[in-house]
């Protein structure tokens, strides 16, 4: 068998809500997506013909969404890109759903649909749990429907959604996750509901692509602010697709800003930093490097954790050329902490024999 | 007021270390009370003033949303001891700031009465255009080394142009300064005509972090406390670089000079490494771009330094200095907020003599012309 080497970010496509997910609905929603004609739920972090969202290789002949052929993935995952074993994220609308119920739904059905179509048909495969994060209490049955499941390795959530992650009516979420050895994986994407930026909406798909990274930045302070960390130490948050060459700028501010202000937060006992060096993970893919080699070496020795690298492809976004997904001038310890390790101590359910 | 630290002016402060000789971009003047502004505020303002008020995109009438650290966020010893709020006592200001620290020239930058938030563009206008005409009768002809910025809120384009030609007329003014959280992104269409009065004027644009603008201050939603509301500037900055860059200003308006004020710089590698990394994928996109936009940040922006980045290891800080480029920096201390840099301790990592000249004077004296 071939080396371990874990891609912790790709995505399965969901066709439609009336076609892909229709045999995982129950009867009220199969009905409700049939008469009220409730489709086109892609969410529009990612329109599919956008470039990003599909490298042109990856992409099926008859013009369906990258990633929505099972066998196109794994020839793309597996054999082109080496992995032995992936992590499906579906990003898609059922987390934009203003309708708690409906969201609930949609969830439960991706996350059948991803069990009988994808992870029953590839042990290679593993998958996060979408949960309707919308309504917490919602959320909670969905993960404990599908915890007896090993193959479900992760919580998913977009990275822009109705409040910032460290609320505490989130925590019961965080409580559970933590019980059952779940970290969070939050994925770029919005629900829309709020501007990207405080400067607000901005014009391009680029911008916006950019702007991600802020807002990932803006939920980890959200969750250590909060004292989410404190409450739950062994709650791990994966940030995947978020960039990873803003990190170190982003924690001599935030270390900064707690010795200044750490007043207002008394139960924030130590530096920020060093709680992202313990609680956070970072998908490699993109990584956002500066252009020579020195500089990569430089961002890596500032983040000062190689536990943090997690091997990603991000497949079928383009996000490198290629077959090899690992950044290029990466340190050779790091590239095999990254592609094992890292991802086995981050994801404890991920037992590769499963 | 118990809070204030009745401190005395330190022995060393009291000498001038010439060797510094600075230009520090960022110094906050307060108003000492409303009234000073009535001698330049039409009757009608100055009522609407008592009557209605700041109408702002806050809950409060009286603070701001998030509880600052200290009051009016400001260092404790820097109350005047002739009363009146920090910033807002010239005499003092020079005894505690610009003559200890030799400031050369210092670029007032004022926030007070959310200048750029007022909901009313009418009344917005009007306080800005009182605050410009105060800064020159308050400060710059009492202390010449005191320099205004016109302020111009470009949410009514139409009276931002006529402010900022109003201004510029008497010459004094040195930069245009914009809202950093208008009610779009800093590089939409609607904001072109005052970049190209800026570009004709040979004025550089000045976006100062603060104010509330119509969104939440992150792409997350509202935070809890000031702390995560005090970081979200620099996540503020990156969008508005960004929003400029990818909007082709600087490619529309070649000779244009921006300066991002109190954005530190630690954000500024990473966000031209992100905006270069993904160019190929969205080029289409954006087809008015004609080169990457990490070379439009090196050649049209400027980014003052406070607050400075203090990483564990001195050596990142200077790896960051180079990577943002030692052209690009502007020495600023802030005065008189709590979190100030001292020119003389904010760089904990050696920098060569012609380097330092640079960032604390060079710099500035190109940018600004002085």
């Amino acid at each position: 068998m071939a080396a371990t080497r874990i891609d912790c970010d790709i995505h399965p496509a969901v066709g439609g809500t009336r076609t892909t997910l229709l045999p995982y609905l129950d009867d009220h929603w199969k009905e409700q997506v049939v008469s009220r004609a409730i489709d086109g739920l892609d969410l529009n972090s990612y329109p599919p013909n956008m470039p990003l969202s599909g490298r042109a290789d990856w992409r099926p002949k008859d013009g369906s969404k990258p990633g929505s052929d099972l066998a196109m993935v794994q020839r793309g995952a597996f054999d082109q890109l080496g992995a032995s074993h992936a992590i499906c994220n579906v990003v898609y609308g059922a987390q934009a759903v203003f309708d708690p119920y409906m969201a609930a739904g949609f969830c439960k059905a991706i996350n059948d649909w991803i069990a009988a179509e994808w992870l029953d048909k590839d042990k290679r495969l593993r998958a996060s749990i979408v949960v309707p994060i919308q309504a917490p209490d919602l959320a909670l049955e969905e993960i404990e429907r599908r915890a007896s499941d090993n193959r479900f390795v992760s919580i998913l959530v977009l990275s822009q959604g109705e409040t910032l992650l460290g609320r505490r009516h989130y925590w019961p979420i965080y409580q559970l996750a933590e019980k059952y050895k779940l970290p969070l994986a939050i994925h770029a994407g919005s629900a829309y509901r709020t501007a990207p930026s405080s400067t607000g909406w901005a014009s391009y798909r680029y911008e916006y692509y950019l702007s991600e990274a802020q807002a990932f930045q803006a939920q980890i302070l959200s969750m250590i602010y909060e004292g989410v960390f404190g409450k739950f130490p062994k709650l791990k948050v994966v940030l995947m697709e978020s960039g990873v060459s803003w990190l170190p700028a982003f924690m001599w501010r935030a270390n900064k800003t707690w010795r200044g202000v750490r007043v207002e937060v008394p139960w924030v006992e130590r530096e920020p930093a060093s709680i992202i060096r313990e609680n956070f993970r970072v998908t490699m893919q993109p990584f956002d490097a500066p252009p020579d080699a020195t500089g990569v070496e430089d961002i890596i020795d500032q983040i000062g954790s190689e536990k943090m690298f997690l091997f990603a492809s991000d497949y079928p976004h383009w996000q490198f050329d290629g077959d090899d997904p690992v950044p290029p001038n990466l340190p050779k310890s790091l590239v095999a902490r990254m592609c094992a390790d890292n991802p086995l101590e981050t994801f404890p359910r991920l037992k590769l024999d499963a | 007021m118990s809070d204030i630290i009745d401190r005395p002016i330190l022995e060393q402060e009291k000498t001038a270390a010439t060797r510094l000789r600075i230009i520090d971009c960022d110094i906050h003047p307060s108003i000492h009370s409303h009234s000073d502004l009535n001698e330049f505020l039409p009757k009608r303002w100055q009522e609407h003033l008592k009557t209605y008020g700041s109408h702002l995109r806050t809950p409060y009438i009286g603070t701001t949303p998030y509880p600052r650290s200290s009051p009016l966020i400001c260092r404790r010893d820097a109350w005047p001891p002739t009363g009146g709020p920090p910033g807002s006592d010239l005499a003092f200001m020079q005894k505690q700031h610009l003559d200890p620290l030799d400031v050369e020239f210092g670029i007032l930058q004022v926030l007070d009465l959310f200048i750029f938030s007022q909901q009313n563009l009418e009344f917005g206008a009007a306080i800005q255009r009182a605050i410009n005409d105060w800064q020159l009768a308050f400060w710059s002809h009492r202390d010449p080394r005191l320099k205004a910025s016109i302020l111009a809120g470009q949410d009514d384009t139409q009276l931002a142009i006529a402010e900022i030609d109003r201004c510029a007329k008497s010459g004094e003014y040195i930069q245009i300064n914009v809202s950093p959280r208008a009610n779009e992104p800093l590089g939409r269409r609607r904001y072109w005509p005052i970049y190209a009065r800026a570009q004709e004027l040979g004025l550089p644009i000045g976006i100062h972090v603060g104010g509330y603008g119509g969104h939440a201050p992150t792409g997350g939603g509202w935070p809890s406390y000031y702390c995560e509301e005090h970081q979200s500037n620099a996540h503020t900055v990156a969008a508005s670089l960004t929003s400029l860059v990818l909007e082709g200003v600087p490619e529309r308006f070649p000779k244009l000079k921006i300066v991002f004020i109190e954005g530190g710089f630690g954000w500024i590698p990473s966000t031209t490494w992100r905006m270069d990394q993904h160019f190929e994928k969205f080029r289409d996109e954006v087809p008015h771009l004609k080169r990457k936009p990490s070379e439009y940040v090196k050649e049209h922006f400027w980014f003052t330094t406070q607050p400075i980045d203090e990483p564990d290891d001195a050596k990142h800080l200077r790896s960051l200095i180079e990577w943002v480029g030692i052209d690009r920096l502007l020495f600023s201390s802030d005065y008189p907020h709590w979190d100030y840099d001292d020119a003389r301790f904010a760089f904990k990592t050696p920098l060569t003599e012609p380097e330092r000249k640079k960032i604390f004077n060079a710099n500035a004296r190109a940018v600004y012309k002085f």
